[in-house]
């Protein structure tokens, strides 16, 4: 059979279309929900009117958004049953675990309170109208924490036994799966990644309407809270990623060598800034690097030895038997710096930009704008940046405002693709893994249509979140000034139209 | 009793509560076409279950985890030998709730329309599939012995398994219809009593059939009982609908849904998907289920999960327990 059509491929090539496209939303929704939930929080605590459009605003962009993102998931609750029939026998009594938390805790709580919220204007008192969304956000970090430790332990089974009778793994330790390392340092890179791209997600639009000057006392509260958000989110990222990449060094040292190009182990190990190579021979051919920075990386000492592509084949070789135990370098070469390369530019962006915009007390008296000005962004002291600069520095935010999404879909890439042949790595392989009762057919038909239909629902969800952007944030009604005392809405507008209607 | 029997009964539970909430979800959105009138009339349809009907699909993600968690050897096999109905299912789910979402986000007549479309077609054939797939799974599939599906898709749509799907298609519109009586004002309110009861005299017949084939082939004494209890409480159901009581018409349904399903697991246990071929290749609690370990620890999760869940599903029925009419409806909507 033909390779490219081999099983396999097939269901690899459906589980990375679903998977990445799922993953568009997720980071988005974590994100937004909490930041639309401190908006709430701040409306509720202040009754600053301009809170409340902001949190009408962003939450309009974060239901187009999540709608989309539980819809797509779905599709991951069942996929493995569907495409990887194997590895779910095999891995079932450690992996099911977790993913039946995520429902049982989490998507319970996301689902349900999200209804509430959407629904609650009219209904429910504010606190308790703000308590939903805070509630929605929780059942987001929970879903990705059970979601992340089920991952995690593929990355890095641990807590588990292989039962040779029953050809399966079978848990031991279920609080060493939730607790061990790889799963906090993931969750926590995975985390700080969301808010870096629900950071510029927000920055970017508020951008849009502070070149035009439109809407801008609440597009200037966004565009801080935006700044503030990429620049936290964007240190820890770093800090995260550096720590995930130490775990990575130890528990999967050929990921992170293909990460790097470095084919044969060198004690002090440099860090690659490009390379060019052969994979069938080996080595590259090109190779700009920074010397000792691997080694550094690695562990924490600029003259330590890191172990080669080369090296981690033969030792993988010695030890599960003859066969090629190297990943896609190139994808995992290319992935890792993108993934870095996007998300530290977006940081940068954002460290420039709260620079640019900085608080009244460190501005001299003339530069500073009130609540319903355009910020004046100030580079030096005393001397705003031309009308150019400004227009540039707006359209630069708002077109970079994906970049953090195109980093955490590289860094997914890099980490799943990057752990092949495995599926569980040292474990199972991913060609053990796949439904032997599936056919191609099935497999081809099924990845056709999820790929139709959610490059439609792609286009369609952009042009809706583009129409709400542009829209910008609603006025205020009376109805919305005056939330409900009780629960359920008051007696006296019983007939008054709801609130909030499909 | 040992964890794994528990845990048959346990997601059990989850597909009742499936099929007990989304039931009257997937009815409404049938009842779009066949009860409302006009555009305002779908929309008094569709917001009764607006706030609730994302959670309602929750369980159906909690059951596939939970038998991904307890019993991997049936996950495995079902939703791989069943795969291109659960590919319709998945892909009418996801059209569905972006739907619902997406249909007031614009308001173009076209925009709308296609939606509205999408919300019946996307909610007919789900309910009609899991039927057909239950009927399956009951009646037995080619399994073999390494626990493989190895029939086609022509072999899961036999006579039985498709009157199954009948069956769960005209009782969640009815449980649906029941629900819209329930939740509605005006108008509207009358006419869903009216569908009701014809719809409910349909069920009565496709329940009769089903299920006393059901009883035929497989049953014993307990699925007798609760196929008994099935009709009883549908006969019920219907002359509470005739004489107006709407809440109990709507409990009553709901019991309709819980010993339909109930009688369905029992005749199951203590196989989970039995072989055709091979009564020896049959998925059992056993030969299927997880380790006591996992399952303890399952076990632990659902017993605090569970009741939190249905007291806040509970509270959100009770928030949105006021009636909905027309002119509850803004006309256009933002």
């Amino acid at each position: 059979m033909d390779l490219a059509l081999a099983p396999e491929t097939l269901a690899r090539w459906q589980f990375g279309i679903t998977t990445v496209y799922h993953f568009l939303f997720v980071p988005l929704t974590i994100s937004l929900a909490a930041l639309t939930a401190g908006l709430e929080t701040a409306w509720v605590r202040t009754q600053k009117e301009k809170y409340l459009r902001a949190t009408k605003f962003w939450g309009k962009l974060f239901l187009i958004n999540i709608a989309m993102g539980v819809v797509t998931g779905i599709v991951q609750e069942f996929q493995f049953g569907m495409n990887w029939s194997d590895y779910s026998r095999f891995v079932g009594d450690v992996f099911g675990a977790p993913l039946a938390f995520e429902a049982l805790i989490a998507f319970f709580f996301e689902s349900t309170f999200i209804g509430l919220w959407i629904f609650g204007w009219d209904k429910l008192p504010k606190k308790i109208h703000l308590a939903c969304i805070w509630m929605v956000s929780i059942g987001t970090v929970l879903s990705a924490y059970f979601i992340l430790a089920a991952n995690s332990w593929m990355q890095h089974p641990v807590g588990y036994r292989i039962n040779e009778e029953r050809g399966r793994a079978e848990l031991t330790d279920f609080w060493r799966v939730l607790t061990q390392d790889t799963a906090l340092t993931q969750f926590f890179h995975t985390i700080t990644a969301a808010f870096l791209v629900g950071g510029a997600f927000m920055v970017g639009i508020a951008a849009f309407h502070l070149a035009r000057r439109k809407h801008v006392t609440v597009m200037r509260t966004s565009l801080r809270l935006g700044l503030i958000t990429v620049v936290i989110a964007g240190m820890l990222t770093a800090v995260s990623g550096d720590l995930l990449g130490k775990v990575m060094f130890k528990q999967q040292p050929m990921k992170m060598a293909a990460a790097e190009a470095l084919w044969d182990g060198e004690a002090p190990a440099p860090f690659s800034i490009f390379a060019y190579g052969d994979v069938d021979a080996g080595h590259n051919k090109v190779a700009v690097e920074i010397p000792g920075l691997l080694s550094f990386l690695a562990n924490d000492d600029f003259s330590s030895y890191v172990p080669g592509i080369n090296d981690v084949n033969k030792a993988e070789q010695e030890k599960f038997g003859p066969g090629d135990y190297r990943p896609n370098i190139p994808v995992a070469y290319w992935g890792f710096r993108w993934m870095i390369g996007f998300g530290m530019a977006s940081f940068s962006l954002g460290m420039l930009g709260l620079w640019l915009t900085r608080k009244k007390f460190m501005l001299p008296p003339a530069l500073r704008t009130g609540e319903d000005e355009v910020p004046n962004l100030v580079l030096f002291k005393n001397k705003p940046l031309s009308a150019k600069f400004t227009k540039w520095y707006w359209i630069v935010s708002l077109w970079t405002m994906g970049f953090p999404l195109i980093a955490s879909s590289w860094g997914w890439i890099f980490t799943e693709m990057g752990r092949q042949p495995w599926v569980v790595y040292g474990v199972l392989r991913t060609s053990d893994a796949v439904s032997p009762g599936v056919s191609q057919g099935e497999v081809i038909a099924s990845m056709t249509v999820f790929t139709l239909l959610y490059a439609i629902l792609a286009v369609i969800e952009v042009k809706l979140l583009v129409k709400y952007v542009k829209a910008g944030p609603p006025e205020l009604t009376e109805a919305d000034l005056n939330p409900p005392t009780k629960i359920g809405g008051d007696h006296a507008d019983a007939d008054r139209p709801m609130a909030f209607s499909y | 009793m040992e964890l794994h029997d528990v845990w048959f009964v346990l997601i059990a539970v989850l597909w009742t509560g499936y099929f007990f909430l989304e039931g009257f979800d997937f009815g409404i959105g049938v009842l779009t076409k066949l009860l409302a009138r006009d555009r305002k009339e779908k929309r008094v349809l569709i917001n009764t279950i607006g706030p609730v009907w994302d959670g309602n699909e929750v369980w159906l993600l909690s059951a596939g985890g939970a038998t991904f968690a307890a019993f991997p050897e049936w996950y495995a096999t079902l939703f791989s030998g069943f795969y291109l109905p659960l590919l319709l299912i998945l892909l009418c789910l996801i059209v569905r709730g972006v739907a619902f979402e997406y249909r007031v986000k614009r308001t173009g007549e076209r925009w709308q329309t296609n939606w509205e479309h999408a919300i019946f077609w996307t909610s007919l054939l789900p309910a009609f599939l899991w039927g057909v797939a239950f009927g399956n799974i009951v009646r037995g599939v080619k399994i073999d012995a390494d626990m493989e599906y190895v029939g086609t898709l022509a072999d899961l749509l036999n006579p039985y398994a498709l009157l199954g799907g009948l069956l769960t298609l005209t009782l969640f519109t009815f449980h649906g219809a029941v629900f819209a009586g329930l939740k509605t004002l005006g108008e509207i309110r009358e006419r869903a009593r009216g569908l009701a009861l014809k719809l409910g005299v349909a069920t009565g017949v496709l329940a009769v059939a089903f299920l006393g084939w059901t009883q035929r082939d497989n049953g014993g004494t307990a699925s007798l009982v609760a196929m008994a209890v099935a009709v009883l409480a549908l006969v019920a159901a219907i002359g509470f609908t005739a004489a107006g009581r709407e809440g109990w018409a709507f409990g009553l349904s709901g019991v309709t849904i819980v010993a339909a399903v109930a009688m369905l697991f029992l005749t199951l246990f203590p196989n989970v998907m039995p072989s055709s071929l091979n009564d020896a290749w049959s998925l059992t609690v056993t030969n299927a289920s997880s380790t006591p370990y996992t399952l303890k620890i399952m076990t632990w999760c659902a017993g605090i999960a569970m009741p939190v869940v249905l007291l806040y599903q509970g509270w959100t029925y009770w928030v949105f327990r006021k009636r909905i009419g027309t002119q509850h409806i803004a006309d256009a909507h933002l």
